[in-house]
């Protein structure tokens, strides 16, 4: 069964409760190794969201994914703003046309969001970057429906994020921490891992 | 013409409209938008505001966008990827948007606007005294006799001296105007001082030539429109470039 533009606003809605409840929790990571406002922004993007897709009613999985891409652009800020934002963009302009999403649409949807990603940040994997969470993901991101596509992708994600832990930061605010990033789980890894986690589970629903 | 857009992307609106205001002085007929701040009085950039600016930047020939730094960049260019035509340049913002002006008001297409502003860096370099490259680069004895007809064309050899009337050169504004000038011939121009030489369309390489009143420069062109860009120079420095 494929992902609807109605699936996919269901998918974004729980993306949004998943943030709030981890908020604080992002905004603890970022305080140790960046400037600890990395979970009220995301929060304030994803409520925007919510309003947004009360106010439009967009038809297509495409137009879904680009109304959240403009909407996090401008709510977010910093550089998670426009970094989330064009993962969201590529990802609308790599399945555009397409009513419904099937397992191998999702993984162009990834792939393109993980190229806009490195684009837009110029990180590589292993910068303690959201990088390291999304580039596991999209290589993991295979199976015969979107759940599992999706499900392969988040554990991947979940782990590429706890690696992050020791890593020294070398793109971003932490960096100007040097050795000190260390031993930190890298907020932006952490909150993509905590996305894909909520796309799977309302894909595995 | 319609000539490209501009727009400043700061993080502090002030510095963004400071900008502008420089540009704008050697470009008045480029529109140069400044998008700086989170619009609520904020240090920051915000996404919304670089998107209008681009509209309203774009006149049917494209924008350029330069930014100050950090997320700047990012935020500057997911706008211009949602845009019709806008190019974000990796360059310094006060220089880069003053070359990047005067190439437009010169009419330059896009992409070689952009590679002016981007040029504006490396442009205290360029003005080696061994980079007479367009005299020497003209076999003038040795071309003329095997050149091919189209050859003919490019081979014409202009050269004149000037002396500059104004007591500050030729400074910002004179320089401005006759780079966007230059640019508007099919020539190179090369205005050399002493040893030093400028390429007539750098506004930045001719104020670095460091020309004072009385000073005399010489002009050398080639091209199929050598001999009209040295005459306008000429006429040019003769109304003391508009000062």
């Amino acid at each position: 069964v494929g992902c609807t533009a109605a699936d996919l606003v269901t998918a974004i809605r729980a993306v949004a409760v998943t943030v709030a409840e981890h908020r604080v929790e992002l905004i603890q990571l970022d305080r140790a190794i960046g400037d600890g406002d990395h979970g009220e922004n995301l929060d304030r993007g994803f409520t925007a969201v919510l309003a947004a897709l009360d106010a439009a009613t967009p038809d297509s999985p495409s137009a879904v994914l680009k109304l959240v891409a403009t909407t996090l652009i401008s709510k977010v800020g910093g550089a998670a703003g426009p970094l989330y934002g064009t993962a969201f963009l590529r990802a609308s302009n790599a399945v555009k046309d397409r009513a419904e999403l099937g397992p191998s649409d999702v993984v162009e949807a990834l792939t393109a969001a993980l190229g806009g990603v490195v684009a837009r940040g110029k990180a590589e994997l292993g910068d303690k970057t959201m990088v390291d969470a999304l580039d596991p993901a999209v290589k993991a991101a295979a199976g015969d429906s979107v759940a599992s596509v999706l499900t392969a992708a988040a554990d991947a994600a979940s782990a590429g994020a706890d690696a992050t832990v020791p890593l020294v930061a070398r793109k971003g605010r932490a960096s100007y921490l040097g050795e000190r990033s260390a031993g930190h789980m890298d907020p932006g890894a952490r909150s993509t891992s905590l996305l894909l986690r909520a796309f799977a589970e309302v894909a595995a629903q | 013409v319609t000539m490209v857009g501009l727009v400043v992307v700061s993080h502090s609106a002030t510095l963004a409209v400071g900008v502008v205001e420089v540009a704008a002085q050697m470009a008045p007929d480029v529109t140069i938008v400044a998008a700086g701040g989170t619009g609520d009085g904020g240090i920051g950039t915000n996404f919304d505001a670089v998107t209008a600016a681009i509209e309203q930047a774009d006149g049917g020939a494209g924008v350029v966008v330069l930014y100050d730094l950090g997320s700047a960049r990012m935020v500057a260019e997911a706008a211009a990827e949602l845009a019709d035509n806008a190019i974000v340049v990796d360059a310094p913002l006060v220089e880069g948007t003053v070359v990047a002006a005067v190439s437009a008001q010169g009419g330059s297409a896009i992409e070689d606007v952009a590679h002016a502003a981007e040029s504006a860096a490396g442009e205290a370099e360029m003005i080696e005294p061994e980079s007479v490259g367009i005299v020497g680069a003209v076999d003038v004895a040795g071309g003329m006799g095997v050149a091919a007809a189209p050859l003919a064309d490019i081979i014409e050899f202009v050269e004149a001296s000037v002396t500059l009337t104004d007591e500050l050169g030729l400074h910002a504004r004179p320089a401005a105007l006759v780079a966007r000038t230059m640019t508007g011939f099919d020539a190179s121009v090369t205005i050399r001082f002493g040893e030093a030489t400028a390429d007539g369309r750098s506004v930045l390489a001719l104020m670095a030539l460091g020309t004072r009143g009385g000073d005399e420069v010489r002009i050398s062109a080639t091209g199929p429109q050598a001999a009209e860009a040295v005459q306008v120079f000429q006429d040019l420095a003769a109304r003391n470039f508009g000062e």
